[in-house]
């Protein structure tokens, strides 16, 4: 088949891609309603598809080899990547993609410094400073993002690690890599390839010396700045490389990303500064020991089930727990024989249980669990004061009420699930361990509170069990 | 293209970008967040464009990370949303009843 040939910049190609970023536009619209969002996905998709077509297309550009190989070896990961990820793994997925992403696009500014650099001439700023940029952020975006990975997935520990004057370090940094680049900026005739590859490398320590005093619970908005910062820096490339597609495409996910930053940080009541740079959950690991101590009325399945069978309503608060027991099955079940009983039984769901916002929908979602039993959290909270038993599967910060109550709570002011107003509390959890923010949750230790330890979907499976055979 | 048509098109498409994402809801954000992660990967373009051209070995080998990186990027970022949002047949809010057609049936026997 004979390639049309397409010439760089010219009319046809950026007709082309016109087409590609109006379709990412349709698409992210149509992904903000929940009725048009899968459509969304694909004409975002199919936009994509114009755009790769239409590079593969322009004049002069060969090498097929090197080129096929790698398109194909990348989409083969990420196919298998996507179509093995369990549901709950869902958001360390999207910290690696995000990852890979900016990599992509500090590796592209580094390579297309060095074709500059090949040329012999002096760069032209408006192609160096661009590329510079992409090359930092990106960098920083790819470190950033494997650091969020590694704490979701349980590789780093999700508290936050504090290192000696890590602000002061930070800034350091942060004033090395600009004036690393402006000495390269200055020296645009013969520009140092080593000071280049430096500045990738401070990037780099920098993104890792950020993430990693942020606790695992603010996690989701870390990943969504970093995706709006990839964003940017692919953006920034598209300066570099003079192409629309990517200024376009790069802008919107930057500024769309932004806003969808400012929105998570709203719904856990937080400011986005605040997340970045308070160390999240560090202050009251001091003050950890002195409750450990503290006396807990514990339960077993059995006791667990007659006081939810002979209540009127039940409400179920599922967290992390049961995404990773894989519980979802097992809790459905055992709400389904609650309400052979005539029980009632709903699901609160607070804006960023899980791990990421939207996370326990998805899972109960595929547990079959009709999405109108889903209350968030502004509608179930007045109900608590007359639900007989709130049922805690796995969650933890989102119904500490220390949020309310300790003024000096690292999650002071963060919106809660008001379980504690219910008559009674059953929580199911495998210990008394601390959720992801690192901090005690007072609930435990309430009058009205029993625990089931055990792994959430075995203690949900039991108390089925004995509810069928009361 | 000159710069300041660049710049003039950055600018137009960052409003339009905090135009198109008014009040999603928080279900959304997930999916939403994965949708515009595979958009940004629209990068690869460039490592497409630098191998395409490149006349360098290390040239090559940056590149081609580059559009493998890239292409995980888009093909796992679209292909996870699609799944995430695939999760969401029925409608969030009790508005209607659609039985429910997926063919992940699940534990409800």
């Amino acid at each position: 088949m004979p390639l049309a040939v397409l010439a760089p910049g010219g009319a046809a190609s950026t007709a082309l891609y016109i087409v590609a970023f109006s379709l990412f536009i349709i698409g992210i619209k149509r992904g903000t309603h929940p009725t048009t969002a899968k459509q969304g996905n694909l004409i975002a998709a199919v936009g994509m598809g114009v755009a790769v077509i239409t590079t593969l297309l322009l004049d002069g550009i060969g090498n097929w080899g090197v080129l096929f190989g790698a398109l194909i070896v990348g989409s083969a990961i990420g196919v298998v990547a996507s179509v093995r990820v369990q549901m709950t793994d869902m958001p360390q997925m999207v910290a690696l993609y995000n990852g890979v992403g900016g990599g992509a696009v500090a590796l592209i500014a580094w390579a297309e410094f060095r074709h500059e650099l090949s040329l012999g001439e002096t760069i032209p700023l408006d192609l160096l400073i661009p590329g510079l940029l992409s090359a930092v952020v990106g960098s920083v975006s790819f470190w950033g993002s494997n650091i969020a990975f590694g704490k979701l997935q349980g590789i780093i520990p999700g508290q936050p690690i504090k290192v000696f004057g890590q602000q002061v370090i930070n800034a350091l940094l942060l004033v090395g890599v600009i004036a690393a680049c402006v000495i390269l900026a200055i020296n645009n005739d013969a520009p140092s390839e080593w000071v280049f590859i430096g500045v990738l490398i401070a990037s780099a320590i920098l993104g890792v010396l950020v993430v990693l005093p942020i606790g695992g619970a603010d996690m989701p908005v870390v990943i969504s700045l970093l995706n709006a910062f990839t964003g940017l820096a692919a953006a920034s490339a598209g300066f570099a490389l003079d192409n629309v597609a990517l200024i376009v495409a790069g802008t919107i996910v930057g500024s769309s990303g932004t806003i969808l930053t400012l929105e998570m940080a709203t719904a856990m009541n937080r400011s986005v500064g605040h997340i970045l740079f308070a160390g999240f959950g560090g202050a009251p690991a001091a003050s950890q020991g002195s409750t450990e101590e503290r006396p807990v009325t514990s339960v077993n399945a059995q006791d667990a089930a007659i006081k939810m069978a002979y209540a009127d309503s039940v409400v179920i608060v599922p967290g992390y727990g049961m995404a990773v027991a894989q519980a979802q099955h097992s809790v459905k079940e055992m709400a389904d024989e609650l309400e052979k009983r005539g029980v009632t039984v709903d699901y609160a769901i607070h804006p960023v249980a899980g791990r990421m916002p939207g996370h326990m929908n998805v899972l109960l979602a595929e547990a079959d669990v009709p999405y109108e039993k889903l209350k968030e959290m502004e509608e179930i909270n007045p109900e608590m004061p007359r639900t007989d038993v709130a049922l805690i599967i796995g969650a933890n910060d989102v119904t500490n009420p220390a949020a309310k109550n300790d003024p000096d709570s690292p999650i002071a002011g963060m919106p809660i699930i008001e379980v504690d107003q219910a008559q009674q509390v059953i929580v199911i959890k495998r210990s008394l361990s601390p959720g992801f923010a690192g901090i005690d949750n007072d609930l435990f230790y309430a009058e009205n509170t029993s625990m089931l330890f055990d792994d959430a979907k075995q203690a949900a499976a039991d108390i089925a069990a004995e509810v069928q055979n009361l | 293209m000159s710069l300041m048509t660049e710049i003039t098109i950055f600018v137009l498409a960052a409003f339009v970008g905090f135009e198109v994402i008014s009040k999603v809801p928080t279900t959304l954000h997930t999916p939403l967040m994965s949708q515009t992660n595979a958009i940004h990967g629209i990068v690869m373009l460039g490592g497409l464009i630098v191998v395409g051209y490149a006349n360098d070995p290390l040239e090559y080998v940056i590149g081609a990370i580059a559009i493998a990186f890239g292409a995980i990027n888009i093909v796992g970022g679209f292909m996870v949303t699609d799944r995430m949002l695939g999760m969401f047949t029925r409608k969030p809010k009790p508005k209607a009843d659609e039985p429910p057609d997926s063919a992940d049936g699940g534990g409800s026997s």
